[in-house]
């Protein structure tokens, strides 16, 4: 393929390609990190041979793409132009997919996706967890193979930057970025004009964009699957970010946790290197840029902006203090942009389709759409792309479909180990920056992990700090001493030590954590404890004053009893017990050896729910066994089965 | 001999970038990926050819969580911890991994069969909890699983 030279280049381009593909079904499949552990590449395979078996070849397009959000069903197909849905395909389906649908137009009926009320539904747009989203950024995803720069080309890819290099100065591109007041998707929510325009006037002729594929969530994977899915959405967005700013050089710091993720992007920048969208003279017009691809080898303080300059320039990635921000003097001391992948990949949405369109979309503050990565308890776990604005409840209920296997809702967590936890009574806070800020949360990158009554908050508080605690980078003493301190108190409370004034104590030194820290690790590591007490503080008090636990999760708190009244001796406890902690025997009523337990809870799990005879206690004595070793009263084989 | 061709290996990922300082990270990812540790005599050999003070590359090797300065095992297990793991039952999984396998986190075992370690988020929380053993992901294992998953691995 020829270089691109000018935009009439491009238009020629995309109108070839789309004369190529046109009149043809395209079968997409998904076939990213989540698909592959349920061995999607054998799925997509199966299609090609398929197809060419059926002698369709030359009428249907067979696309592995990235993830198109809906984790939980994949692997999954879309095929155009109808939009028809299948779910949770394996090899064998192919031959009656592409028999029935592709050649008879029939619609597999048992491939649907089913919703709660028995119904099946034929059109990935009336499934209720695509239904509710706008997927302005992520749609796209369903029609790229990320390793085809030309997918991307044919759905009007690259004409956003051939509008900006060729129709627009570099102020105006400023001035419409902010003008949308894009904010800033990785974190604070900065908004992102205003940053470009301190790296754009800073002094000094050499000037660094940056690309945050960092993401130290844990729990959250939109940016991978972006990268992953639509690389060149992200890159289209850099160098029209790069423009703006004057800078020529470019580094994508992304972890290398996400093995696939580089993988893609290293394809996708040879790519635009070969069609002339990098290096020399872009589309002509005089602007040169590049890319780097740095991987990240783990540590989530590097994803801070400070450190992850530092990492890229091969030393240890801990935050400095930003006294002179990175914006004007980051990577070797040079003026230095970062923003976050979604951010990027926004931009060119909103150089094609204008400011106007954008802040049509969303809050009076957060415009636009975000990408969240909803997980945890939840019935479809997945990537969901919401405009601003909509509720809490709204996603996780409606888009979500709510708490698996009728347990009550508890809390969300939002903003990862920034973030807080958000109780039901909140539930109808919108998905906003200033609003989720204000409860005590905070948007974060977009992970929204849902808990439910099993879940005990003291306990997940504690996880965060112990994440925190292994991550802070032990530069400042606020951060490293105080996130110790706060970590012991709640293992403490944890194993049923805590003492009375202990939550006051928390207050005390996350006062101090937050406000006296070096970055934002520290400042805003105290948001999951004191969410927690302020929602939850009931449960604090529970295990402080009553040693117990309400959720029955911290182990110190809990035993576990079998009651006599309920065993039917059937042996299946005992035998997956991995401790032999049980005692029993055929026709014994069993018990269990409460000093050799470990409360792994195996046999709470594996007590068959007919018989529900193993209980979970806390906060009370375990009854002594009276009955142990009583021969089971009614005959076996008569009462079972 | 051994050492030999492991030097030359090393040398070899240097030169690939360019001898650029700035690259050290990657090359020691490199490194990491083909040796699946990083001995003292790379590191030094890495320390000579980038210029780089052997104290700072062992900072570099201790602050990230990809490197590892000790052999592994031919068989790497990862655990995932990340939050919605976490809430799904990780702690759990964990403790049966430890049990079937009778080694901890960051441990390998005495006939270097196993490792064992715990990550933070892998991207396919649907699945959750997640345990991978080489590369294979497996979704809420029983316990049962976990142990023919490792007995079928020399
Ligand atoms: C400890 C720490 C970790 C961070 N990790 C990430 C990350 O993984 N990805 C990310 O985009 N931003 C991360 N950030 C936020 C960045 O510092 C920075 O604000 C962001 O990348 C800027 O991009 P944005 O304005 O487009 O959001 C982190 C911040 C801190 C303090
Ligand atoms: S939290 Fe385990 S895969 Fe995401």
């Amino acid at each position: 393929m020829p270089r691109l030279k000018s935009a009439t280049d491009l238009e020629r381009l995309k109108q070839e390609i789309l004369a190529r593909v046109d009149g043809k079904r395209i079968v997409s499949i998904t076939n990213g990190t989540d698909g592959k552990t349920r061995h999607s590449e054998a799925v997509v395979q199966a299609f090609i041979d398929e197809v060419e078996k059926q002698g369709l070849a030359d009428k249907v397009i067979v696309k592995s793409t990235g993830c198109h959000g809906f984790c939980e069903k994949e692997p999954s197909t879309v095929i155009f132009p109808e939009e028809i849905c299948y779910v949770s395909l394996k090899p064998e389906d192919a031959p009656e997919i592409v028999s029935a649908t592709l050649i008879e137009n029939k619609i597999v009926d048992h491939l649907l996706y089913v919703d709660d009320d028995g119904n099946k539904i034929v059109h990935e747009s009336e499934i209720p967890f695509y239904k509710y989203q706008s997927r302005i950024v992520f749609g796209n995803n369903r029609l790229i193979d990320p390793k085809n720069i030309e997918d991307y080309i044919a759905l009007g890819g690259y004409t956003a930057l051939a509008r900006a290099l060729l129709e627009m100065t570099p102020e105006q591109v400023l001035e419409e970025v902010k003008r949308a007041n894009l904010r800033g998707r990785g974190g604070g929510g900065f908004p992102a004009g205003i940053k470009w325009e301190t790296t754009r006037n800073a002094p000094g002729e050499i000037k660094y964009v940056i690309v945050n594929a960092d993401e130290g969530d844990p729990g959250a994977y939109m940016d991978r699957s972006l990268l992953e899915g639509n690389p060149h959405s992200v890159l289209e967005g850099l160098i029209i970010g790069a423009y703006a700013i004057g800078s020529h050089q470019g580094f994508i710091y992304v972890r290398q946790e996400y093995p696939i993720a580089v993988q893609n992007l290293s394809v996708a920048l040879e790519e635009a290197r070969r069609y002339g969208l990098l290096g020399p003279d872009i589309f002509g017009s005089g602007f040169d840029f590049d890319v780097k691809v740095h991987r990240g080898a783990g540590a989530f303080v590097s994803g801070e902006s400070s450190a992850l300059m530092t990492a890229i320039e091969g030393r240890v990635g801990e935050p400095r203090p930003k006294y002179i921000r990175t914006a004007v003097s980051g990577i070797w001391e040079r003026p230095s942009n970062l923003n976050n992948v979604e951010t990027w990949a926004t931009v060119p949405l909103i150089i094609n389709k204008g400011a106007e369109w954008f802040t049509g979309i969303g809050t009076e503050g957060s415009k636009g759409t975000k990408i969240f990565s909803l997980v945890g308890k939840v019935n479809n776990t997945g990537l969901v792309e919401v405009p601003m604005g909509m509720t809490l409840r709204e996603v996780i209920f409606d888009i979500g479909g709510g708490i698996p296997g009728g347990k009550k809702f508890k809390g969300v967590q939002t903003g990862g180990p920034s973030g807080g936890i958000i109780p039901e009574s909140l539930l109808d806070t919108p998905v906003d920056f200033d609003e989720l800020t204000k409860l005590g949360s905070m948007m974060g990158s977009g992970g929204m992990i849902v808990m439910d009554e099993d879940t005990c908050v003291v306990d997940v508080a504690r996880y965060f700090l112990n994440f925190l605690a292994e991550e802070s980078c032990g530069k400042c003493v606020p951060c490293r001493e105080g996130i110790y301190q706060m970590l012991k108190i709640l293992n403490r409370i944890c194993e049923g030590e805590g003492r009375e004034g202990d939550v006051e104590v928390l207050e005390e030194i996350s006062e101090v954590v937050r406000d006296f820290s070096l970055c934002a690790l520290g400042a805003t590591a105290p948001n999951p404890v004191l969410s927690t007490i302020k929602y939850f503080r009931d449960e604090y008090e529970a295990h402080i004053k009553e040693r117990r636990c309400p959720a029955g999760v911290c182990k110190a708190l809990i035993s576990y009893y079998i009651e006599p009244e309920k065993c039917q001796a059937c042996l299946i406890c005992l035998r997956n017990c991995p401790v032999g902690a049980i005692i029993g025997g055929k026709n014994l009523i069993h018990v269990i050896d409460q000093e050799k337990c470990t409360k792994c809870g195996t046999c709470f799990e594996v007590c068959p729910p007919r018989f529900d005879a193993v209980t979970r206690l806390s906060g009370a004595k375990v009854p002594e066994p009276a009955l142990a070793g009583t021969e089971v009263a009614r005959k076996r084989g008569e009462k079972n089965e | 001999m051994q050492m030999v061709q492991e030097l030359a290996e090393v040398d070899e990922i240097i030169a690939k970038y360019g001898g650029d300082k700035s690259a050290i990270i990657q090359v020691l990812l490199d490194i990491q990926r083909e040796h699946r540790w990083l001995s003292k005599g790379v590191l030094k050999e890495v320390s000579q050819k980038l210029e780089v003070p052997l104290s700072q590359i062992y900072h570099l090797a201790t602050f990230y969580k990809a490197f590892g300065l000790i052999p592994k095992g031919r068989h790497s297990v990862l655990v995932c911890l990340g939050t919605a793991c976490q809430v799904r039952g990780a702690p759990r999984l964990l403790d049966k991994v430890i049990e079937t396998l009778k080694i901890r986190p960051s441990e390998t075992s005495a006939d270097m069969r196993f490792s064992l370690d715990t990550v933070n988020c892998l991207g396919c929380c649907a699945l959750g909890p997640v345990l991978v053993v080489d590369e294979e992901y497996h979704g809420k294992p029983s316990t049962k699983e976990i142990q023919e998953i490792t007995t079928a691995r020399e």
